[in-house]
C-alpha cells in the first residue's frame, strides 16, 4: 500500500504514536463527558478522536481496528445528531472498547492482548444501545437512511444482482473551469462494473470558439452493476448542480446478455452520435471507389498523345481554381462555420492534388531539346573548320514544356555563340596545349524550384577588355568606370553588341545574346557567366520549374502583400528592435552562430510606415549563401498563380511577377535571388574604393544606390548580367 | 515544482501523504488543522490543497470555504480525505468549493494518480 516496506514499517509506527495519544485523550474527554453530558463541544472530540483512529487505522493497515472503531464512531456520530443519548453505559462501553482498540494497536508490537470476546459483546453491546447495525468501515455500506433505488436490487443482497443503468450525463460548460475532470468521474463509474460510455460532441464549436476551459461534450452511458443508484449519482454529486444527469435503469434479460444488454441502451440512447461516423464512412467509401476502378482497368493505354493546348488549357483552369480556392478558404476562415471550414480544407487539398498532378502533366524531360544540338555541333563545327564535340549531362531532367520549347532558340545562340567566339582553332588549341577537340557541354539539374541550364565551353574564356573597349566604344560605359566582371559580361546581353572582329555567318551581327536575355527574361529565368580567360566559358540559365503556379508563403511589410517562393524560404528567425539596434547599423542576424545578413524590405521598396516591434526575418538560400529578408509579419503559406507585371515593370528584376490573394489584394512575388544579388551589387558599388572583402552586410541597400545602369525606379533594378537599357 | 498543501490533524496521514507526494516529485507542505491550513495558504500559493474533514480548531469545510475567499485560490483544486462516504459530507464539502474527494483508505498509487490528474 506503501511505497516501500521500509516506509510502510514507518507509517504503522507513526500511527501506533499518534493512536497512543489520541487514545489518552479520548479517556480523558470520555471522562469529562461524563460530567457534562450535554456538552456538544466534547462529543464532537470523541467523534473527531475516534475517526481519525479509524481513518488513519485504516491508511495504515489496521483493518480489525479500523471495522471495530467505525461501529464506535456511528454511535457517537448519532449522538452528535441528537438522536442517542449520552448515558453512563455508553461511557463505561466506550471506554473499553477504548482499551480493545489500545490492544490492537499494540498487538503487532508483540503484546496481543485483544479480547475477542470481549470485542464481539462490545459490539453487541453497542448495537442494543444505538440500534444500528453493525457495519464494515472498509468498506462503508450505504447509510441505513439510503432509499432503496428504483429497480435496484435492496441493500444487503446488492451482490445477488446486476443491474443494467443507462445515465446520461451532460456537465455544465464550467464543469472543467470548476476544477472537476470529467474523465475521472467516468473512471469512478468504470470501476463500479461494466462501463460503456459514448461522447456526444456535435456541442464543440469550430476551433476559433472553441474555450479550452469549457466543457461541450456529453455523454451517453451504460453501466451494468451491483451499485444503487444512489451510489452512481454519489459519483456526480460534485457536479450534479450544475449537470444534466439522468439515471435510469434498463429493465435486463438474466445475466447472460449483459454485454448485449449494455450495446442496446446505447443504441436506444437519446443522441444517435455516430451518425457523423457513418456519413464520414460513406463518403470514404465513394472516394476510394473510382480510384480502385481505375486501377481494376487492364492497362490498355500506357501513354496517350494530347494536343499541348489541351493541357495549357487545364493548366489555366487549374490556374484559376487555385485563386478562387485561395478566396474560399479566407472566407471559410473568416466564417468560422466549421462545416464551410471543412468543405474549404477539403478543396484545398484536393486543388493542390490536382495541380501538382496537371503540372507533371505538362513535365517533359529536356533531353529531345539537348539532342538537337549534336547536328548543329557538328554542322557548325565542320562550317569553321573546328573539332567540337558535344556532351551532355542531366537529359532526363523534367521541366514545364512550355519553358522547354522556349528554351530551343535561346540555347541555340548560347551554342553558336560558344562555337563562333569561345571555341579556338584547332591549331591555336594545340599551341596552347589544349586538346585539338573542344567540347561543349550541355547540363540540366534541379535546383529547388529551377532548374539550372548551362552551356560550357572549354575555349578562349572572355576577353573582358575586349568587351569594356567595345562597351565605351558604343557609349554604354566610361573609359574610367571600375567595373566588375559580371557588370562587363553583362554588356554581352546588349542590343547590338558583339566584340567579334569579323562579323560571321554565324554570330557577330549581335543579335544572339540579346535574344537569349529577352527570352529567359520572359521565362521569368535569369543569367549568369562565368568565364576564365584561356580555360572556357560557362553561360548558366536558371529557369522556374514551372510557369504557372508557384508555392509561396506571403508575408507583409506595412501594408504591402508579398510572396516569397516557398522552395528558396529555409526558416523564420524573429528580430526585435532591441537586437537590431544591437548590431549598431549593421544587417546582420545570427542564426545559431552563423553571420546572415539581412536585407530590409521596409527600406528597399520605401514602405513609410514604422517597423512594428517584432520584424521576422526570411532565411532564404540563394547562390550567394544564406541571407535574410527582413519583413513585419508571415502570414502563411499560399499557392498563387503568378501573372507577369507587364511591359511596364520588365525591368524590375527583384520581382518575378504578381498575383492576387483570396481577398482580391494585389501581392508582389519576390524573387530572392536577384534581391540578394541587387543588394550585393549595390553594396559593393558603393564600397568600391573602401575596404574590399568587408564583412557582408546588406546596411541601407536601396535600388536607387544601385542604379548604375541609370535605372531608378521605386521598386528595383538590373541584376547580373542584365543590365538594362 | 508543484506545491502541495496537505491538512490533516493525524500526523501519520500527513506524513504518509508528504511521503508519497513527495517521492512522486512534488513538494509538499504539512498543516495540523484548518486554521493552520488557511494560514500556511495566505503565505504561498499552493497548486493542490488536500484536506481532511474532521479536524479541531477549524474542520475542512471551513477550512475549504476560507480558502476560496483567498486571492489566487478561486480555482485552485482542493481534495478532500475522507472516511465518510455519505453524501451530505460530500455535499457539504462541494458547497465549499471543494474540487473531489478521496475516501480513506486509499492507495499511494491512487493517490499520485488522482494528483496527477489535478495538477499538471
Amino acid at each position: 500500500m506503501t511505497p516501500g516496506s521500509g516506509a510502510e514499517q514507518q507509517f504503522s509506527r507513526a500511527f501506533r504514536e499518534e493512536a497512543r495519544e489520541l487514545l489518552v485523550e479520548l479517556e480523558a474527554v470520555l471522562l469529562e463527558l461524563n460530567e457534562h453530558r450535554e456538552d456538544g463541544e466534547l462529543v464532537g472530540r470523541v467523534f473527531r478522536g475516534l475517526h481519525t483512529i479509524k481513518g488513519s487505522g485504516a491508511m495504515f493497515g489496521f483493518e480489525d481496528l479500523a471495522t471495530f472503531t467505525h461501529n464506535l464512531e456511528n454511535a457517537f456520530d448519532e449522538v452528535r445528531k441528537g438522536r442517542l443519548q449520552v448515558t453512563p453505559e455508553l461511557v463505561d462501553l466506550t471506554l473499553s472498547a477504548l482499551d480493545q482498540i489500545r490492544a490492537m494497536v499494540e498487538e503487532g508490537e508483540g503484546e496481543s492482548a485483544v479480547d475477542a470476546a470481549a470485542c464481539t459483546e462490545i459490539l453487541a453491546r453497542l448495537r442494543a444501545l444505538t440500534g444500528v447495525a453493525e457495519s464494515a468501515a472498509s468498506q462503508p455500506a450505504p447509510p441505513a437512511e439510503a432509499r432503496p433505488a428504483p429497480g435496484a436490487a435492496p441493500a444487503g443482497q446488492e451482490d445477488a444482482r446486476e443491474q443494467a443503468w443507462c445515465i446520461h450525463f451532460a456537465p455544465g460548460p464550467d464543469l472543467m473551469r470548476n476544477g472537476a475532470d470529467p474523465l475521472l468521474l467516468l473512471r469512478e463509474l468504470a470501476e463500479m462494473g461494466r462501463l460503456t460510455a459514448e461522447a456526444s460532441m456535435a456541442g464543440i464549436p469550430p476551433l476559433e470558439a472553441l474555450e479550452p476551459e469549457r466543457c461541450y461534450v456529453s455523454w451517453e452511458m451504460a453501466l451494468v452493476t451491483q451499485a444503487s443508484e444512489d451510489k452512481i449519482r454519489d459519483v456526480f454529486i460534485f457536479v450534479e448542480d450544475s449537470c444534466e444527469l439522468t439515471i435510469t435503469p434498463v429493465p435486463a434479460e438474466p445475466v447472460a446478455g449483459a454485454a448485449g444488454e449494455s450495446k442496446a441502451i446505447v443504441e436506444h440512447s437519446p443522441e444517435p452520435v455516430c451518425a457523423a461516423d457513418r456519413t464520414a464512412r460513406a463518403l470514404e467509401e465513394k472516394r476510394r471507389s473510382p480510384g480502385r476502378r481505375a486501377t481494376d482497368q487492364p492497362d490498355s493505354a500506357a501513354s496517350l498523345r494530347v494536343p499541348a493546348a489541351r493541357l495549357d488549357q487545364l493548366v489555366d483552369l487549374v490556374g484559376e481554381m487555385v485563386t478562387v480556392q485561395a478566396r474560399l478558404s479566407a472566407i471559410a476562415a473568416r466564417s468560422a462555420d466549421g462545416e464551410v471550414l471543412e468543405v474549404s480544407e477539403e478543396i484545398e487539398r484536393l486543388t493542390s492534388a490536382l495541380r501538382e498532378n496537371s503540372m507533371t502533366l505538362r513535365m517533359v524531360p529536356i533531353r529531345a531539346t539537348f539532342e538537337r544540338f549534336r547536328r548543329l555541333v557538328h554542322d557548325l563545327a565542320r562550317d569553321l573548320g573546328k573539332n567540337v564535340e558535344l556532351t551532355i549531362e542531366g537529359a532526363e531532367t523534367e521541366l514545364d514544356k512550355t519553358v522547354i520549347d522556349q528554351l530551343g532558340d535561346p540555347l541555340m545562340h548560347l551554342i553558336r555563340n560558344s562555337m563562333d567566339h569561345g571555341i579556338e582553332s584547332p591549331e591555336r588549341r594545340v599551341a596552347e596545349g589544349k586538346r585539338p577537340m573542344a567540347t561543349i557541354h550541355l547540363s540540366a539539374r534541379h535546383s529547388g524550384a529551377s532548374v539550372l541550364i548551362a552551356v560550357s565551353d572549354d575555349g578562349a574564356g572572355i576577353d573582358t577588355e575586349a568587351v569594356r573597349a567595345r562597351a565605351v566604344e558604343r557609349g554604354l560605359t566610361t573609359a574610367d568606370a571600375s567595373l566588375s566582371e559580371t557588370e562587363i559580361y553583362s554588356f554581352l546581353f546588349q542590343p547590338g553588341f558583339s566584340t567579334a572582329q569579323q562579323v560571321t555567318d554565324l554570330s557577330g551581327r549581335g543579335v544572339g545574346m540579346d535574344v537569349v536575355r529577352q527570352r529567359v527574361e520572359s521565362l521569368r529565368g535569369s543569367i549568369d557567366v562565368a568565364s576564365q580567360r584561356g580555360a572556357g566559358t560557362t553561360v548558366t540559365l536558371r529557369l522556374p520549374l514551372t510557369l504557372a503556379i508557384i508555392d509561396g508563403l506571403l508575408v507583409t511589410v506595412g501594408e504591402a502583400f508579398f510572396v516569397l517562393p516557398l522552395a528558396s524560404t529555409l526558416e523564420c528567425i524573429e528580430l526585435t528592435r532591441e537586437e537590431s539596434e544591437q548590431a549598431k547599423g549593421k544587417h546582420v542576424a545570427n542564426v545559431r552562430g552563423e553571420i546572415v545578413p539581412y536585407i530590409r524590405l521596409r527600406q528597399y521598396f520605401h514602405v513609410e510606415t514604422a517597423a512594428p516591434e517584432r520584424e521576422q526575418i526570411m532565411v532564404v538560400e540563394c547562390e550567394d549563401g544564406r541571407c535574410g529578408l527582413v519583413v513585419d509579419q508571415v502570414l502563411g503559406d499560399c499557392q498563387t498563380v503568378i501573372r507577369n507585371l507587364g511591359r511596364l515593370y520588365r525591368h524590375v528584376q527583384v520581382v518575378s511577377g504578381a498575383t492576387i490573394l483570396g481577398n482580391g489584394v494585389v501581392a508582389l512575388i519576390l524573387d530572392p535571388q536577384r534581391l540578394v544579388q541587387e543588394a550585393i551589387r549595390a553594396k559593393m558599388q558603393r564600397e568600391r574604393g573602401r575596404l574590399p572583402g568587408a564583412v557582408r552586410d546588406y546596411e541601407n541597400v536601396r535600388p536607387r544606390d544601385g542604379a548604375a545602369a541609370g535605372n531608378g525606379g521605386k521598386v528595383g533594378a538590373g541584376a547580373r548580367a542584365s543590365a538594362s537599357r | 515544482m508543484k506545491q502541495v498543501l496537505t491538512v490533516d490533524d493525524s500526523g501519520s496521514v500527513r506524513q504518509m501523504v508528504s511521503f508519497t507526494l513527495r517521492n512522486a516529485g512534488y513538494a509538499v507542505t504539512e498543516a495540523a488543522d484548518g486554521r493552520q491550513g488557511l494560514e500556511k495558504a495566505k503565505g504561498q500559493k499552493f497548486d493542490l490543497v488536500i484536506t481532511d474533514l474532521n479536524m479541531p480548531v477549524m474542520g475542512g469545510i471551513e477550512m475549504i470555504t476560507g480558502m476560496r475567499q483567498l486571492p489566487g485560490y478561486s480555482f485552485t483544486p482542493i481534495l478532500m480525505l475522507t472516511t465518510e462516504s455519505q453524501p451530505e459530507k460530500k455535499d457539504a464539502g462541494r458547497k465549499a468549493g471543494a474540487t473531489g474527494w478521496i475516501v480513506k483508505p486509499f492507495q499511494a498509487e491512487q493517490l499520485i494518480a488522482v494528483v496527477q490528474k489535478l495538477v499538471r
